[in-house]
């Protein structure tokens, strides 16, 4: 069935999640499409605030935030933001929800906002975000959307959360704040440095890939 | 009648034998003499670095091999040498474990990762030893004093450190002559350092050993021998420029030139024919670049030496500088213009 047969059968709010309809476009950000392992986008908050967990885990959330909201607001304009001006319109929308991440962030954490600095406000440039809103929410009915956004949000998070726990537990012994290395363990300072966020992805990105081949041949 | 055997064949029908793993075993030959001297002048404990660094960058490569269903190209001795370098540029009391880590890097993300010998866009050893410096700051920067009476008796206790775990120094640690000029301005000797009476990395001090070997791979012709003079001469022109302007603080440009893996680096490093350009006057460029960013590093940098990273930025520019300096084709009028 071709996106246009469903814009046109499926009008009503939730009635396109078909059986496992929602299911599968959550599972499909989650894993299948994962954001970052293989779409291979987001690299610049993926490679730059993933140097501890909880950087990973609140990058993550306000990134999902963010998309959640942006498809679904996105999804139900799809039919009157005119299509000349449609980037500028996305934008402005991200750009608001954004907006109010950077508040809520500040007002319950100054020290996160602190940690995570510039790249709150860099989440309007994501192109994760951007590219859900073109290719799926501009297409796609409410609902779907609302998963789709979940799913690529969870997946994002899931990434971040995998390299920010390595980077964090080798670079400086320590996992979610809490020291889970021995007091002599050696501290690969590398690992919290840029070049660490680098060899990290790079690592994870093999393996997601030996997994693919895998599948392929098979 | 006898039966002849008539090999028919293309040309080139006369070869001089000469193959990789031939000049790799006389690059082996030429560095050892300076190995021996860093095991003569720091005693069991950098003998069991090199051995260390050597078995686990052969090692990498053989599994490297295997895994990727390739035959072992260990044969060929690039990882031989790749490891021994590494294990040449590290601190006498470097532990066991991250010297071996150090080797794995070395031909996994030196090598290995661009497809083997002959691909490698970096020197592996200097990608090994640029690692375990952003890794291991403290540790790579411990050094032992050279001639301990107790060398050839006793092992430092920081060597044996278990994996993963942050060694105890017990060693009586000693500034290199860089350090020391830097945070303490204390000069040494030009003549000591020639001599290898300092404290420094296992195979970079003896200076006279390593251009002996440097001399016999040039004399081979197995090494481009413009890389180290260019690199040299640089370093010693700009640093006396400095020296002249202000002689309290710059040091003079033979301490520059024997100091730390200079020689080490022009000669055994610089000049490793994968990573460095291909054309004569090219290579002079390269070596000027090296030689510049050195000092560069050296005098206005965090860090007191500058070697390693001035090599790796030079071997990043090297395929650039084969493309400025592309020669003539042969019976045309103009430069060919390739990007």
């Amino acid at each position: 069935m071709s996106l246009t047969d469903q814009n046109k059968t499926n009008k009503s709010f939730f009635s396109s999640l078909g059986e496992h309809q929602g299911t599968d476009d959550f599972l499909r950000g989650l894993w299948r499409d994962n954001p970052v392992f293989v779409q291979v986008l987001g690299m610049c908050p993926a490679l730059a605030v993933s140097n501890s967990a909880m950087n990973a885990i609140a990058m993550g959330l306000a990134t999902t935030f963010v998309l959640t909201m942006s498809n679904v607001l996105i999804s139900l304009l799809r039919n009157f933001i005119p299509k000349e001006v449609r980037i500028a319109s996305y934008i402005l929308i991200i750009a608001t929800f954004v907006s109010m991440v950077d508040y809520v962030i500040q007002a319950v954490s100054i020290d996160l906002h602190k940690s995570l600095g510039a790249f709150i406000a860099l989440i309007v440039v994501n192109c994760i975000i951007l590219s859900r809103a073109e290719a799926f929410a501009s297409k796609n009915t409410v609902g779907r959307s609302l998963m789709d956004g979940l799913g690529m949000g969870m997946g994002f998070m899931f990434a971040l959360f995998c390299i920010g726990s390595i980077r964090e537990i080798i670079g400086s012994g320590t996992f979610l704040g809490l020291q889970v290395m021995p007091d002599a363990f050696e501290k690969w300072v590398i690992m919290v440095l840029p070049a660490g966020g680098f060899f990290t992805l790079a690592c994870l990105l093999l393996i997601f890939n030996h997994f693919k081949l895998k599948k392929i041949k098979a | 009648m006898r039966k002849i055997t008539l090999n028919i064949s293309t040309s080139p029908h006369v070869i001089i034998g000469l193959s990789t793993d031939t000049i790799m075993k006389h690059v082996v030959f030429a560095l050892l003499p300076a190995a021996a001297f860093g095991v003569y002048a720091f005693g069991w404990n950098a003998l069991l670095v090199m051995m260390t660094t050597t078995v686990g960058a052969i090692l990498t490569e053989h599994f490297l091999c295997k895994w990727s269903d390739k035959p072992s190209t260990v044969s060929d001795y690039s990882a031989l040498i790749a490891g021994l370098l590494l294990g040449m540029t590290l601190p006498p009391i470097f532990p066991l474990w991250m010297a071996f880590l150090g080797s794995v890097i070395t031909i996994a993300l030196g090598k290995f990762i661009f497809g083997g010998l002959g691909n490698n866009v970096f020197n592996p050893a200097l990608v090994g030893r640029a690692f375990l410096q952003a890794a291991f700051p403290v540790a790579i920067t411990t050094w032992l004093q050279p001639f301990l009476p107790e060398r050839f008796y006793s092992v430092s206790s920081s060597i044996y450190a278990w994996p993963f775990m942050r060694p105890t120094v017990d060693a009586v640690s000693g500034a290199t002559p860089l350090s020391a000029f830097k945070f303490d301005k204390v000069s040494t000797q030009a003549y000591d350092m020639a001599m290898g009476i300092c404290s420094g990395s296992v195979g970079e001090t003896s200076t006279v050993f390593i251009i002996l070997g440097g001399i016999y791979l040039a004399w081979r012709k197995m090494m481009n021998w413009r890389i180290p003079i260019s690199i040299i001469l640089t370093v010693f022109v700009f640093s006396a420029v400095f020296y002249m302007i202000d002689d309290k603080a710059y040091p003079s440009p033979f301490f520059t030139i024997f100091s730390g893996g200079l020689m080490l680096g022009a000669i055994f490093m610089a000049t490793d024919m994968v990573s460095s350009p291909i054309t004569s006057s090219g290579v002079w460029l390269y070596g000027a670049i090296i030689g510049l960013l050195t000092v560069v590093i050296r005098l206005w940098g965090g860090l007191p030496e500058g070697v390693m990273y001035a090599i790796l930025l030079g071997n990043a520019i090297s395929p650039h500088i084969d493309n400025l300096v592309r020669p003539r084709v042969y019976g045309t009028t103009k430069k060919l213009k390739v990007l």
